[in-house]
């Protein structure tokens, strides 16, 4: 599915990733854990196809392509999705359409015809359920005045509509409180599948006790210092991130 | 220049779809304005005295008056002698009598501009008088209309037949004094539409003007009046294009509401004249004195305009708010690209008690150009309770173009409540790249965002001008499944 090899990246001419390797199989979940600033989110860009993240060296193959190579917008048709870590608000345009203006240009590289009203109508109340999202927020604008909770759901409730083969979610637990997580897991649980990887980027080992990962990487100063299995969360929760690396704590992702 | 704003320039250059010349014989007086040019034009439109007798006033007025300095458009001095001031396609009788009649070429004019004449093609809701340069060719379902007792026709035809309701309403709202290219425009107009609604009417279907400028070196000075008597509503389209040519041209119409008691007219614009290159080259001169009066209690006027073409626009739809619990509303999309200048907005006069208006202005500006929302909320001594309500927001897109907001608000009634709130905004980085992240190509990114910047002011147009609006915005279409 997903292959990173030797991956570096700067920003604003300074190094942040610093030699990434990663294999994701289909039908894996991997979690990805490390202090703040060490280089979660700058990844997931990367991998994304965020401006302004030169790639100096490595490669990353998605599904036997160049992934580099591609569009944001490619990568996304192509069935590579972002759960932001800080979802963006867009004034007047509607949650419902986004979605099906998404939905329609993933079907569009797939060779299929625009959804139909209904059928779409249908999809998106069956997935709403899976994070207990209530109907009117299809009607709302874009994450405008969405509580951080809502704004993490409706990040799930897109990624149930687009059914990608590569999940990446970053941070979706932070800011949740316990039964907003639970929805959330809840409904990131159901979307596994065998055909389906995701990438699950945290902080906290507490979203690991609600999605199990099959393997776990610590990644601090731009590299994957430790790789491991889900016992691996736990022997960080207990010694913290200090071992790995001293950064201090609580500061601003 | 970052690479964002590269992309933004690239989605806004759009090509002009209308900038098409139809190839047609003309009838044109020679360039040049002088009161014998002001009598020939009343003459070939076979006037009454008094229609004459007004434009050799407004004539005269012009003379003594300067063009207007304060707005923020520059352009060079137009020379008024260089101007034809008459173009009309040549017809072999007194016009045409129905469509059957109408030269071919032009009814594929307006075919090929998405306004078909036929009336059976017609979209059955909506009558169209079509005006092409100085005269009006076509006109649709005047019949039909005529049975309501709704007179929908070229104003040069309602001079003749209703020289009564002329003479008593027009430069009733906006008089021949009231401005440089006000006088201009009584002296010389040539055609444009008359409404008049009777009382109790609702007029049954939408009317549209739809103006064409073809000839070169011709003004366009078109005339439009609509009185909507007691108790009667009315919903009225505008739309307008030219070719493109490399030299500037001057439209300066004037358009003229009026709303009796408790009568609504809701008056809607798509703009969409040709712009100029993207160096400045060529395109319309649009300066427009639009205003209405609500003159009857419980009245309510409506003006929303789409504004996406003219090289430079500068027009103020406003509203006299004269009735007691009067209405007016000003919603409005002005889009600014390559080298455009806009400097538009309203003017809400409450002059009865209890009156209310809202302003929703959206400013878009691309490329290098200039745009500009100026207003003017004005509440008089005996307005009492009046209510106001601005909001002006501005979009820039790329980092050459301007943003500009110029409020006047007067206030000498201290039970006045006015309201007004602005915003300058950038499409972000962030928005465009969540956007593409769901799989949206940077074009459908920008067509969505833009079209959430501007949904307030597009759902108040009416159905069919709302697909139009969007397209010519470049907008994928929301709306029918939010
Ligand atoms: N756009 C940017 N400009 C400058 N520095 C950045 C930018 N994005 C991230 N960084 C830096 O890169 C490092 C890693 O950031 P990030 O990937 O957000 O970490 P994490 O998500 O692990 O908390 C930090 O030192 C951060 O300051
Ligand atoms: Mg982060």
């Amino acid at each position: 599915m997903l292959e990173i090899k030797n991956l570096h990246a700067s920003v604003e001419g300074k190094e942040i990733l610093r030699g990434i390797n990663m294999t994701v199989n289909p039908g894996e979940v991997h979690a990805i854990m490390g202090p703040n600033g060490a280089g979660k989110s700058t990844l997931s860009n990367v991998l994304a196809g965020r401006e302004g993240y030169e790639v100096t060296q490595g490669e990353v193959i998605y599904k036997g392509e160049n992934l580099l190579d591609l569009e944001p917008e490619e990568r996304a048709q192509r069935g590579v999705f972002l759960a932001f870590q800080y979802p963006v608000e867009i004034p007047g345009v509607s949650n419902i359409y986004l979605l099906k203006a998404a939905l329609n240009a993933v079907r569009k590289y797939q060779g299929l015809d625009e959804v139909d009203a209904i059928d779409f109508l249908n999809l998106v109340r069956d997935r709403m359920k899976l994070v207990k999202m209530d109907e009117q927020f299809l009607h709302r604008n874009v994450n405008e005045g969405f509580s951080g909770g809502e704004k993490k759901r409706n990040e799930i409730l897109q990624m149930a509509v687009l059914e990608p083969a590569l999940a990446i979610l970053d941070e979706t637990d932070s800011g949740l409180d316990i039964d907003a997580l639970r929805v959330v897991a809840e409904g990131v649980n159901a979307l596994r599948a065998e055909d389906r990887s995701i990438v699950m980027i945290t902080h906290y080992q507490r979203l690991l006790d609600h999605i199990v990962p099959d393997f776990v990487h610590v990644l601090s100063e731009g590299k994957i210092v430790k790789s491991g299995d889900k016992e691996l969360a736990k022997e960080l929760e207990k010694s913290g991130y200090s071992w790995v690396h001293d950064a201090p704590e609580g500061q601003t992702a | 220049m970052t690479d964002q704003s590269q992309q933004l320039e690239s989605i806004t250059q759009k090509e002009y779809k209308a900038g098409f010349v139809t190839d047609i014989e003309a009838e044109s007086l020679p360039p040049g304005l002088s009161e014998d040019v002001v009598r020939e034009i009343s003459r070939i439109k076979g006037e009454p005295e008094f229609m004459l007798e007004w434009r050799l006033k407004a004539y005269r007025h012009w003379l003594t008056m300067d063009t207007p300095e304060w707005a923020h458009v520059h352009y060079p001095e137009i020379d008024y002698q260089q101007i034809s001031y008459y173009s009309a396609p040549k017809k072999k009788d007194d016009g045409p009598k129905s469509l059957d009649e109408v030269d071919p070429e032009l009814l594929r004019t307006y075919e090929k501009l998405g306004v078909p004449l036929d009336e059976r093609a017609r979209l059955a809701g909506v009558a169209v008088d079509a005006v092409f340069d100085s005269v009006s060719v076509a006109s649709t379902f005047q019949d039909k209309l005529a049975e309501e007792g709704i007179i929908f026709m070229p104003i040069s035809q309602a001079v003749k037949e209703h020289p009564e309701l002329i003479e008593k309403y027009l430069g009733s709202v906006v008089p021949y004094k009231d401005n440089f290219y006000a006088a201009l425009n009584s002296a010389v107009f040539s055609d444009g539409s008359f409404v008049y609604i009777p009382k109790g009417v609702r007029c049954p279907m939408e009317l549209s003007t739809y103006f064409r400028i073809n000839a070169a070196n011709t003004g366009q000075f078109e005339r439009t009046l609509i009185v909507a008597d007691d108790d009667s509503y009315v919903s009225y389209l505008e739309g307008c294009t030219a070719p493109m040519r490399d030299e500037n041209q001057l439209h300066a119409a004037v358009v003229e509401l009026v709303a009796m008691d408790r009568a609504q007219i809701k008056y809607s614009t798509v703009q969409n004249w040709y712009p100029g290159d993207e160096n400045g080259k060529g395109g319309i001169y649009n300066f427009v004195t639009k205003r209405a009066a609500c003159r009857g209690e419980s009245s309510k006027v409506s003006w929303t305009q789409v504004e996406t073409g003219s090289a430079i626009t500068w027009k103020y739809p406003s509203v006299v708010l004269q009735g007691d619990n009067s209405i007016g509303e000003f919603y409005s999309v002005a889009v600014t690209n390559n080298m455009q200048q806009a400097d538009t907005g309203t003017k809400m006069i409450h002059l009865g008690k209890n009156t209310s208006s809202t302003i929703i202005s959206k400013g878009i500006s691309a490329g290098r150009s200039q745009n500009a929302y100026r207003g003017l909320v004005r509440v008089g001594p005996n307005a009492e309770n009046a209510r106001n309500y601005t909001e002006c927001d501005s979009l820039l897109m790329g980092d050459k173009c301007g943003a500009h907001t110029f409020p006047y608000i007067e206030v000498k009634n201290p039970t006045a409540k006015v309201e007004h709130e602005a915003s300058t905004s950038k499409i972000s980085e962030d928005q465009l790249f969540y956007c593409k992240q769901r799989g949206l190509d940077a074009e459908d990114a920008v067509s969505m965002i833009v079209n959430g910047f501007c949904k307030q002011v597009i759902r108040e147009l009416p159905m069919e001008f709302a697909v139009e609006a969007q397209n010519l915005l470049g907008l994928s279409l929301e709306g029918s499944v939010g």
